[in-house]
């Protein structure tokens, strides 16, 4: 018999912590977001400048990627044209799950100011989008915001579930 | 590739006319006045037909014959020093003349002079490409077969160069619609999803002031998150925005300023 009685409830007892796989997995999951580099427009120059040193995304565990099969978050930063809305499908399929979408700036979330036959009115009539950031462009600070949203939003989710790929139809 | 419907005339039938708006007029001036343009006019004019000219905005405006184009640029680039093709395209005059206009922009270095040649063409016309004496020529053309439809002879790699290859309609013609046909509507639906998908995915927002606040679907209000799709006609409940120092998450703490420390001495 143990000569102290521990009490593994309380921290101090002993260095153990306890706490759920979804807590740890999701922990690990939400502090390190690896985003796939797709400045498409301007709001990629603001993208670029969150991953820099100045603003340094760095430190919350995101780093961007430049291949999709390695990456988790797609930033769409710009402007998404018809001729490239393919491919954008193309690149997100490719991406393993589980994976998340933030979509930056006007042209992404609805088109923007090119209300034209040219541009796709939104990103998300083409991928499910988790996360749409406003502003023209939106400046690094409000990225990063989203990114932290983006945690508590990952945080918050069952890792354990079966993982259901998201679907936009 | 599905065939090409002829869209509706929206430059015949504008939406408001000014009855008193009389359009400006750049004035012109005669050739003669400038005895550089004269000379170029006369060398021309030795060779082929010339069906206008004139001076406006201290630069020469010659309209030829459409069949013309080729000759009067070599004659231009080789025996008048024309030696930069700066511009090239058309302009759509298919509502009032039945026509386009195409026009070469010419800058000669060492006369520090532009001459603007011009020549008109039928909607199926084509015509002459001049790739073959001027490199910047390629991609113009391409350009201006992919904007306006005017396809061009003799050019090495016709093909669109702006918009997707298996795109329909010419956006830069004036009948072309802003916001694009149906077929430009649908394009990224289509070719992802297919065509059944239209229904499911739905038509276009163009209205940027569209707010729906109670979709749910698509939008969650911040400080207010409700499960998607759920019906907030009747209100919402709050969910007060957290952040993650406050949640208990491992090594973060949150930022307390009175155990922070300012620095005042900034030479330290
Ligand atoms: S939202 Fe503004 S800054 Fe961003 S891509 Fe569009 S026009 Fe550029």
């Amino acid at each position: 018999m143990a000569q102290h009685q521990v009490n593994y409830l309380k921290d101090g007892g002993l260095p153990v912590a306890l706490t759920t796989i979804d807590k740890v997995v999701n922990w690990g999951r939400s502090n390190s977001l690896w985003a796939l580099t797709y400045g498409l427009a301007c709001c990629g120059i603001e993208m670029m400048a969150s991953g820099a040193s100045r603003y340094d995304f760095d430190r919350f565990g995101t780093i961007f990627r430049a291949s999709p099969r390695q990456a988790e978050l797609m930033v769409v930063a710009g402007t998404l044209t018809k001729k490239h809305a393919e491919f954008i499908r193309r690149l997100y399929d490719q991406m393993t799950e589980p994976k998340w979408v933030i979509s930056m700036g006007s042209c992404a979330n609805t088109g923007g100011m090119f209300n034209t036959y040219a541009t796709v009115q939104g990103v998300d009539r083409v991928i499910p989008v988790d996360l749409y950031l406003p502003g023209c462009a939106p400046r690094p600070e409000t990225l990063q915001y989203a990114v932290l949203l983006l945690q508590q939003k990952i945080r918050r989710e069952s890792a354990s579930r079966a993982q259901k790929p998201k679907r936009l139809m | 590739m599905r065939a090409y419907t002829p869209k509706d005339d929206v430059q015949k039938k504008p939406y408001y006319t000014d009855r008193y708006w009389v359009a400006p007029q750049v004035a012109k001036s005669d050739v003669s006045e400038d005895a550089v343009f004269a000379h170029d006019l006369e060398a021309i004019k030795a060779k082929f037909e010339v069906l206008d000219a004139y001076i406006q905005v201290k630069q020469m405006v010659v309209v030829i014959n459409a069949a013309d184009n080729f000759g009067v640029i070599e004659l231009m680039k080789n025996e008048l020093e024309y030696n930069q093709l700066s511009e090239l395209s058309a302009i759509d005059w298919l509502a009032t003349e039945g026509k386009f206009e195409i026009f070469y922009q010419m800058l000669s270095m060492s006369k520090r002079k532009r001459i603007r040649v011009k020549c008109k063409i039928d909607e199926k016309e084509s015509i002459q490409s001049l790739s073959s004496l001027f490199r910047s020529a390629d991609w113009s053309e391409r350009e201006m077969y992919d904007m306006f439809g005017v396809v061009v002879n003799n050019h090495p790699f016709m093909k669109r160069i702006l918009m997707p290859d298996d795109w329909e309609g010419f956006p830069l013609r004036k009948i072309y619609p802003l916001q694009g046909d149906e077929f430009a509507q649908w394009y990224e639906v289509d070719k992802i999803f297919g065509k059944e998908a239209r229904e499911i995915i739905g038509p276009e927002n163009r209205d940027p002031a569209r707010v729906d606040r109670y979709d749910t679907e698509r939008f969650s209000r911040l400080g207010h998150e409700v499960p998607r799709g759920t019906d907030i006609s009747q209100g919402e409940p709050d969910t007060p925005l957290c952040y993650q120092e406050n949640e208990g998450v491992f090594l973060i703490q949150k930022f307390d300023a009175e155990k922070s420390v300012v620095i005042s001495d900034r030479d330290r």
